[in-house]
């Protein structure tokens, strides 16, 4: 079972609420998608600087495989204020623990509401119906 | 989808499968990088049952091909293969296609995503010719053994044929496995020593693990398709829907050995209008190669300054040789060799140089 101290979104980002910030990264299911279990599959990954705004639903940056190149998309509105430029080095991370050590940028939000995304249990069913 | 003959196995193997022009294929086996360094290294099986195989004969059959395929038919020696197009009368290619010219007929091999529509119109143009177009798709397997061991290990699967006497690009039968009259070919996608087997269906399983078995001590794996796009990028190949479409010409893609101009074949499709573009193209498509750490892909715009001077078919990183690399379509005075050019993602720059085709090939030059 996936961590309930989260949301996740359709596009397969996870949000989690740390009083006024919020940290965000992208589920196992995209970590498998792109990269079939293969960690040397994963080839970069472009994060925003700190400072930069982004609003819901808008792409933040990108994420590479050798097949192909994803993008990462902001569940929640807000500002750049820390961004975990270990993993640009280290895209393994993202295989290994794609929930805590593998998130991707933490924003100040400017709103707490996450009313429009999926908790656990919704996100199971969501990525049940995505495979194929 | 469709399925191969062979397709259990590579459920078995644990290949992630996709669907690719309406077959289910594996795309993966392992990491896609080590699978083009097996290749490249050691040797590789691949699984090609999804390509449309057609047999074309009868009385006119030779003709026909001429009418429809933009290489001369009539002139290939027989048991020798060539490449080849099949154009509209705007000179741009519904398919690239394998001749295989034998006595009185032709074996002509196609893409998977293509095979369709390749037929239809195949049948639409034969309206006045006596000849028959056997579409063998769904009746056969076929296997491609790809790398510098590959001789060595298929041969163990061969009687009576030495296969060092088979040229390239020639094809000859054979007896595999103990069928007898195969058809084996030099022939591949990776621009190494290979060949490639055409096996009635439900032989295929049966070829495939005597292979397998064979090249075992050679390090042989099975490949999919994700690797087979890099190795024929390295070997400068094109591959349809991206090098070459309904929107880019053979000529402008340096495919001139695939074109016949000569005066016997001025009643092909598609001549004229590929006459034009070889008196005055205005693009090529050239090799791109840059350190990264972007891989460009299809539609990547290529700029020198604020000019855009073109835009990139494939993209891939590459393995063999340790970039990443590019095939793209620029304006005539960017396609110098050495010429430093520009990627644009989403407005990021990343430099990136201009080579010849191919990046790697043993088969190439």
């Amino acid at each position: 079972m996936r961590p309930d101290d989260r949301k996740y979104s359709p596009t397969h980002e996870w949000v989690k609420l740390e009083g006024d910030t919020a940290l965000i990264g992208i589920t196992d299911f995209a970590v498998q998608e792109l990269s079939n279990g293969n960690t040397s599959d994963l080839v970069y990954c472009d994060l925003p600087e700190a400072g930069r705004m982004v609003k819901a639903g808008e792409t933040f940056g990108e994420i590479e495989s050798v097949k192909a190149v994803s993008d990462l998309n902001s569940p929640v509105t807000g500002e750049v204020v820390d961004v975990n430029h270990t993993i640009e080095e280290h895209l393994e991370i993202l295989a290994k623990d794609p929930w805590n050590s593998g998130w991707m940028v933490k924003l100040k939000v400017s709103s707490k509401n996450l009313d429009g995304l999926m908790d656990a249990a919704a996100y199971e069913k969501h990525v049940a119906h995505s495979k194929h | 989808m469709k399925t191969t003959s062979i397709h259990a196995i590579h459920e078995q193997l644990g290949a992630k499968l996709i669907d690719f022009g309406g077959w289910h294929m594996p795309v993966q086996y392992g990491p896609i990088l080590d699978e083009v360094n097996c290749v490249r290294t050691k040797a590789g099986l691949f699984d090609l049952g999804h390509m449309g195989r057609v047999h074309v004969r009868g009385k006119d059959a030779l003709a026909f091909v001429d009418k429809i395929a933009t290489n001369y038919c009539a002139k290939i020696p027989v048991n020798s293969i060539r490449y080849s197009l099949f154009c509209r009368e705007d000179g741009n290619p519904i398919d690239d296609v394998l001749l295989y010219r034998e006595a009185d007929s032709v074996y002509i091999v196609v893409n998977a995503s293509n095979t369709a529509a390749d037929l239809a119109w195949m049948r639409e143009h034969a309206k006045g010719f006596d000849v028959v177009i056997d579409d063998q798709t769904d009746r056969t397997a076929m296997i491609a053994i790809q790398g510098q061991t590959s001789r060595d290990i298929l041969q163990r699967a061969v009687t009576g044929f030495d296969l060092a006497k088979l040229g390239y690009y020639k094809f000859d039968f054979a007896t595999v496995c103990g069928l007898e009259k195969t058809r084996v070919s030099r022939t591949g996608y990776t621009g190494e020593l290979g060949y490639e087997l055409y096996l009635p269906n439900a032989e295929g399983p049966r070829v495939w693990r005597a292979l397998t078995e064979l090249g075992a001590g050679e390090g042989l794996q099975p490949i999919g398709l994700g690797a087979r796009d890099i190795l024929r990028l390295e070997a400068g190949m094109p591959l349809y829907g991206h090098e070459i479409d309904a929107l880019h010409n053979p000529i402008e893609a340096g495919l001139h050995f695939g074109v016949s101009f000569a005066p016997e074949k001025k009643d092909t499709i598609g001549r004229a209008a590929l006459e034009r573009v070889n008196q005055n193209p205005r693009r090529k498509l050239v090799g791109l190669t840059t350190p990264g750490p972007r891989v460009p892909r299809q539609g990547t715009e290529v700029f020198r300054g604020a000019t855009a001077v073109g835009q990139v078919c494939s993209g891939a990183p590459s393995p063999t040789l340790s970039t990443n690399i590019a095939s793209a379509y620029v304006s005539l005075d960017a396609a110098g060799a050495g010429t430093e050019l520009e990627l644009d993602f989403r407005g990021k720059r990343q430099a990136c140089r201009v080579q010849e085709l191919p990046f790697f090939s043993r088969t190439r030059k």
